[in-house]
């Protein structure tokens, strides 16, 4: 059994299709992310799961339990928001302590647990300060602290890391996995960030215009994208598509190699016309396109060990290993089983 | 040196001075003359012992203050606007913010409830209160007439007759008058308050109390004495209600500094004396616009 289940979620704001048919099913410990570009949907389907907007259609269930028409307060759901949403005029303390005493937890349990979920997050030396004394970072922590304190089933995070710098970012990132691998709370963690997913996620779902285009582990997103939408939001350089003939084919640029760099294997050959390169010291990306196809651009991504000399304005020899090739179908980009080629 | 170091500006209208000058003096001159002259006026007369009937100004030193002071009435209207102030504006207090509550909710009809709310702000006050007037008749008071068909009472109330009930009606209408204002005060100190902030109260599971106490209350805190501070300044320096309504009867039982200064001064022609005592409420006045202003320049910032 699930414990957290989505069975044909909808939600429409006026005319607006926010959220259009969404099925979920999350196991124990799970952590799932919620992908998608700005405006998909995210938001109202966490929302939705929270309790703090009531579906078009559909239904939620927590544990095997139908809780679509319970208020927020009788889930056992908790939820970090994208602005943090602390109680300004509450010292650390006294805001991770609030779930509590709403619960009814009171004395020595309740001083307890705040420890317990400070301990957590390495601020127990921030307990007496309010928000406003606080860095970025540091909100962040007492929000968690604040959402973990009561020991709830689910942990929804919309976009918590999105109001940090790079740096911290990475840090809470880590802090935040490491975390939830330690405790196994179930988590559904929204982001427009594919590098986040890739790196956080069990298993991403992938969101546009309200529909789940794509669910699986990063793994299976990646290399196996369910349709070309997929393939071109996730990965960066994205995926190159290039319309032939019949269909759509697709390769990823890491993929995408000089001829004689590797051997073995049943591999496509293609010339491509290298318009510019860009040495990015890990690696080079090669700009340009496949004749014929003059009209897609085509990247290649080289790691730094591939040191064949290769020119600008130039065309070469390049392969891609034919297990590596992508075919979606030409109307709706749907995915559809390997084709033959000729190239 | 040919070039410049301060640029002269080459315009009359680039000069901030200037237009710093011409700006303000619309509000210079009205202020000067309808409050600042009023309000010498005032001061000097009371000072003097000016009446309408002898309208020469002759200095009589604390004379006519000492007089005011000394009259039982104005001991009374003292205590009276006191209580006054206070007994409505607690009630104004616990109105505004429930009626802000309810009015930030999301519901049918939410604007036509907000106008009718509002209602009571935009009548004009004389004309309200001659509808309470009439409301609280001694003979054709509806609200008698509703009690007696209930069988509550036998006789008419007498509203505005009876010491007592003619105070708690003064207050009740007060009440009425300047809650809306408030209310729509904290509406908008509500309506500022994030609504993630909101969002998590739920979602941490706390009820609609606990929400109010221990979120909403604290934050609004300072919104909230501004709210009052208009409010009791209001009930203070504006008689409109009561004059109107009682004219600070039965025996003097609703007599405020107001209506007394304007009974004493311009109905019984003792200008010194009503100068006088309109004088007693201006260092109160004063007091309670200082902490308005430190209030909203304290107000947190979210
Ligand atoms: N309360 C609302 N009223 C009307 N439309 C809304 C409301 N909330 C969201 N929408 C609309 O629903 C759609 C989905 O919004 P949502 O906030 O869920 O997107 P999102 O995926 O979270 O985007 P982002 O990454 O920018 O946060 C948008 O088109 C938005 O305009
Ligand atoms: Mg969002």
């Amino acid at each position: 059994m699930a414990l957290l289940e989505v069975r044909g979620l909808r939600k429409e704001f006026g005319d607006v299709v926010a959220v259009d048919g969404v099925d979920i099913k999350s196991e124990e410990g799970e952590f799932l992310v919620l992908l998608g570009p700005s405006g998909c949907g995210k938001t109202t389907l966490l929302r939705m799961i929270a309790g703090l907007e009531h579906p078009t259609e559909g239904q939620i269930l927590l544990g095997g339990e139908d809780v679509t028409d319970l208020p927020p307060r009788a889930r056992q759901i908790a939820m970090v928001f994208q602005s943090y949403a602390l109680y300004p005029h509450m010292t650390v303390a006294r805001n991770i302590a609030f779930p509590l005493k709403a619960q009814g937890v009171d004395g020595p349990e309740r001083d307890e647990k705040v420890k317990w979920a400070a301990g957590l997050f390495g601020i127990e030396h921030l307990l007496h300060r309010r928000p406003r004394q606080l860095s970025g970072g540091e909100r962040q922590r007492v929000a968690l602290a604040r959402a973990i304190v009561r020991e709830p089933s689910v942990f929804l995070l919309d976009e918590p890391l999105s109001n940090l710098d790079a740096k911290l970012r990475a840090a809470a990132r880590d802090d935040l996995m490491g975390f939830q691998r330690r405790i196994g709370i179930t988590s559904v963690y929204v982001t427009h960030d594919q590098v986040e997913a890739m790196g956080m996620g069990d298993r991403i779902a992938v969101m546009r215009d309200g529909k789940i285009r794509q669910m699986g582990t990063p793994e299976e997103v990646y290399h196996h994208p369910a349709d070309t939408f997929v393939a071109q939001f996730i990965g960066s350089p994205p995926m190159n598509l290039l319309d032939w003939g019949d269909y759509i084919l697709g390769f990823r640029p890491e993929h995408f190699l000089p001829e004689g760099v590797q051997d073995g294997g049943d591999r496509v050959p293609f010339d491509f016309f290298v318009n510019r390169i860009e040495y990015l010291g890990s690696e080079r990306y090669l700009y340009g396109f496949i004749p014929g196809h003059e009209e897609t651009k085509v990247i290649a991504m080289l790691p730094a060990t591939v040191t064949v000399p290769l020119e600008e304005q130039r065309q070469h020899r390049f392969s891609v290993a034919s297990d590596q090739l992508r075919f979606f179908d030409k109307d709706g980009g749907q995915k559809i089983p390997p084709q033959t080629i000729q190239a | 040196m040919t070039t410049q170091t301060a640029k002269k500006p080459r315009y009359l209208a680039d000069s901030p001075r200037f237009l710093a000058g011409l700006f303000m003096s619309p509000t210079i001159i009205y202020i000067v003359a309808l409050v600042g002259f009023p309000f010498a006026l005032a001061i000097i007369y009371a000072f003097t012992d000016i009446t309408t009937g002898d309208p020469s100004l002759e200095f009589v030193g604390l004379d006519t203050i000492k007089a005011v002071w000394n009259d039982t009435v104005f001991r009374r209207a003292l205590g009276n606007t006191f209580w006054f102030a206070v007994i409505s504006n607690l009630f104004v207090v616990i109105l505004a913010t429930g009626l802000a509550e309810l009015l930030t909710r999301d519901f049918k009809g939410k604007w036509f409830v907000r106008f009718l709310v509002l209602l009571p702000w935009v009548a004009p006050v004389s004309l309200a209160t001659l509808t309470w007037l009439w409301t609280l008749d001694s003979v054709f008071s509806p609200i008698d007439w509703l009690l007696r068909q209930v069988g509550l009472i036998d006789q008419n109330m007498y509203w505005l007759g009876r010491p007592s009930l003619a105070f708690i009606s003064v207050v009740a209408v007060q009440v009425w008058r300047i809650a809306p204002l408030a209310a729509v005060i904290v509406m908008a100190g509500m309506m500022a308050i994030p609504k993630d902030v909101h969002d998590a109260v739920e979602v941490d599971g706390a009820g609609p109390w606990r929400r109010l106490f221990e979120i909403n209350i604290p934050l609004l805190a300072p919104i909230i004495a501004v709210a009052v501070l208009f409010g009791v300044i209001l009930s203070m320096a504006d008689m409109s209600v009561i004059y109107v309504l009682t004219r600070g009867g039965p025996t003097h039982r609703t007599q405020v500094l107001s209506t007394w200064a304007y009974f004493k001064g311009i109905e019984g022609g003792a200008l010194g004396q009503g100068a006088a005592v309109a004088l007693f409420l201006f260092p109160v006045l004063v007091g309670l616009t200082a902490v308005i202003l430190r209030l909203a320049r304290r107000r947190e910032v979210l």
